[in-house]
């Protein structure tokens, strides 16, 4: 089926090359750091980690959120999501592996990453998280795979794929809960200890992945090379609006009893987070900008004069993409590090090194998103003619 | 009296029940009974836990005295690193607002404001780092529970500095090599990219000695021993004044010691 992926014109080789070269470059910084040492970054004593660790666990969110496509389409036979299905499980697929990415280049000694499989050790929530992620890599796998190689051959995909695809939803919901474990059982850091934090993390996984998926479904219609029909990106949208919603709510949440209790420890992070402290504002902006481009999405998708509006939904979708971008992506790692232990407003900024890394595996990421989308693609209009 | 199958079973549950109680009640009884021991941060039954206490009061006659920790640095080849972001730190001082958030008042700050005091990895009973570590590379030792490290088993994930709510932990984010005073080659130096942290001397007790802080202080400020042995001198110590650990409301049970 690979061969699919060799056959295209100028406008797709010009982007895979693009791809290739970010990937590459990526790839170089990443070997320059192992080589000189993690100090070319901006992590520090105080903040070991940073954006790493806050892509990993966006990018676990958006493996987790092909669940939204996944669950109507198999569980309440949606038809509408014929089309998308396999798209959002592939897209589930490509994250995770990348969040995967992201925890490698973080580490300090990558290459004994096998010690947490040659010792392994249950009581950390690591080990359950390297395992439970590469089962949902390679359940995916197996599972878009073996219905491709049946379209193709024209049969009705093996009886044991079903099951494959209902082990995949529990399987979904855990590998987010898992990363959610990884920061909420810890008594240093106040800011992540709640027991809200795996459904925030569902709830922002679900918004980020509807939205995303609506917006590269979008982006091929325009671009003419797959429509998966209007009823499905509706559908999609009502799906980020809840839970866009849901996720909302729960940030309300946790700033409700927050604030109200007003215990020290706890109101410092999101005060650092949102308006700064000690004259340390870096986040403020950023994190605010999070919260408006919600209030936003949430404006576009609920506001009868706005909904109705097609050329607004892909902003609304972006929006709510990019603003959990920021909150996930980032600003839950420095809110969770400073104030410090010490209750030092520790400064972390990512710098140009670790931004170069970032690229790169977001690089890698559309790459395998756009070669996998394109073999999948190429097969299914072969089977349909 | 005739006693039904329904009764039989309702009067075996009760007794069940009330067996139950029985015992809730006189393991409540004995963990009351364990709170008030000084030492044990969990309970159960005594075993040996090296603890130190530093006297800050003795600290504060010699101010700016850093011998314990130049000794620790010789000892273990610790690097001394400018830059702190990347600084490597076994035993250092810190501020007292910032060592004991909770204890600071206008009057703590007159008193102890200027005056930092020595912090370390507490060894505590109940290591949040040993928890979440992923390979097993830092454990607590069951003999007498010093939290070790083994520093070709880390794979340099950070987790246990996340968990550790002390800081104890720094990460080798340059290679020490260059940045150590004095190599002592009976000591490994450590390679670029894993953890460290305090190890309570974990060699120099193998070989009959103090740890290298204990023997290098001149006022004798910091005793150290077993808290399970009421004669040690840590406990002697302990005894003799009010102290403070950092932050036991987390049930860690640190095992550092600060007499103010």
């Amino acid at each position: 089926m690979f061969e699919k992926a060799l056959a295209g014109g100028r406008r797709y080789w010009l982007w895979v090359g693009f791809l290739l070269a970010v990937s590459f470059l990526g790839l170089f910084d990443w070997v320059r750091e192992q080589q000189i040492g993690l100090g070319v970054t901006a992590l520090t004593r105080d903040v070991p980690w940073g954006l790493y660790i806050g892509q990993f666990v966006f990018f676990v969110g958006l493996g987790a959120s092909a669940l939204v496509v996944v669950l109507p389409y198999y569980l309440h036979n949606w038809k509408a999501f014929a089309k998308i299905t396999l798209l959002g499980e592939i897209l589930g697929m490509v994250s995770v592996f990348m969040a995967m990415l992201f925890i490698f280049v973080s580490m300090g000694r990558p290459m004994r990453l096998i010690n947490v499989l040659w010792y392994p050790h249950p009581n950390s929530l690591i080990f359950w998280d390297i395992n439970v992620l590469s089962g949902y890599v390679l359940l995916n796998a197996i599972v878009t795979t073996t219905i491709l190689w049946s379209e193709r051959q024209g049969i009705a995909p093996p009886r044991w794929t079903r099951f494959l695809v209902m082990l995949s939803l529990p399987w979904a919901v855990s590998i987010h809960t898992v990363t959610a474990f990884i920061l909420c059982g810890l008594v240093a850091r106040p800011y992540w200890l709640t027991p809200l934090m795996a459904p925030r993390f569902l709830a922002s996984a679900f918004t980020s992945g509807a939205a995303l998926l609506a917006l590269l479904a979008l982006l091929m219609r325009r671009l003419g090379v797959f429509d998966v029909g209007e009823e499905a990106i509706q559908k999609l949208r009502t799906i980020a609006t809840y839970c866009l919603l849901t996720h909302v709510f729960f940030d309300l949440n946790e700033i409700f009893t927050v604030f109200y209790s007003r215990i020290p420890e706890h109101v410092a992070h999101i005060d650092y987070l949102f308006a700064g402290l000690d004259g340390n504002d870096l986040y403020a902006p950023w994190m605010q900008l999070s919260a408006l481009f919600a209030l936003a999405a949430l404006a576009i998708f609920l506001i009868p004069a706005l909904r109705n509006r097609s050329s607004l939904l892909p902003w609304a979708c972006a929006f709510a993409f990019f603003s959990m971008l920021i909150e996930k992506g980032l600003g839950l790692m420095v809110g969770g590090f400073v104030p410090t232990a010490f209750g030092v407003t520790a400064a972390y900024a990512p710098n140009l090194s670790e931004w170069t890394v970032v690229a790169g595996i977001w690089a890698f990421g559309a790459l395998l998103i756009t070669v996998l989308y394109k073999i999948a693609l190429a097969v299914r209009a072969e089977a349909e003619s | 009296m005739k006693i039904t199958r329904k009764d039989f079973l309702r009067l075996s549950g009760l007794s069940v029940l009330a067996a139950g109680a029985v015992r809730t009640f006189e393991a409540a009884k004995a963990a009351g009974q364990s709170a008030i021991r000084p030492l044990r941060g969990s309970g159960g039954a005594p075993r040996k836990q090296l603890a130190m206490a530093i006297d800050l009061r003795k600290c504060r006659q010699r101010p700016g005295c850093d011998l314990c920790m130049k000794a620790c640095r010789d000892a273990h080849n610790v690097p001394v690193i400018a830059d702190p972001r990347h600084e490597v730190k076994w035993i250092w001082n810190a501020p007292f607002a910032e060592v004991f958030p909770l204890e600071q008042s206008a009057y703590t700050e007159r008193n102890y404001t200027g005056s930092p005091l020595p912090v370390l990895c507490n060894h505590c009973d109940e290591p949040a780092c040993v928890r979440v570590c992923p390979t097993g590379a830092t454990w607590k030792r069951s003999e007498d529970g010093i939290v070790m490290m083994d520093w070709h088993r880390c794979i340099g994930c950070k987790y246990c500095m996340v968990a550790c709510p002390y800081e104890a932990r720094s990460f080798n984010f340059v290679d020490p090599r260059p940045y150590i005073e004095h190599i002592n080659s009976d000591f490994p130096t450590r390679s670029m990219g894993v953890v460290e942290k305090c190890n309570f001397c974990a060699e120099r007790l193998a070989a009959g000695k103090q740890p290298a802080c204990v023997e290098a202080c001149p006022a004798n400020a910091i005793a150290f021993g077993d808290s399970s042995d009421p004669n040690s001198p840590v406990c002697l110590a302990l005894s003799a004044s009010f102290s403070l650990r950092r932050k036991p409301e987390l049930g860690t049970g640190p095992n550092v010691h600060s007499i103010v």
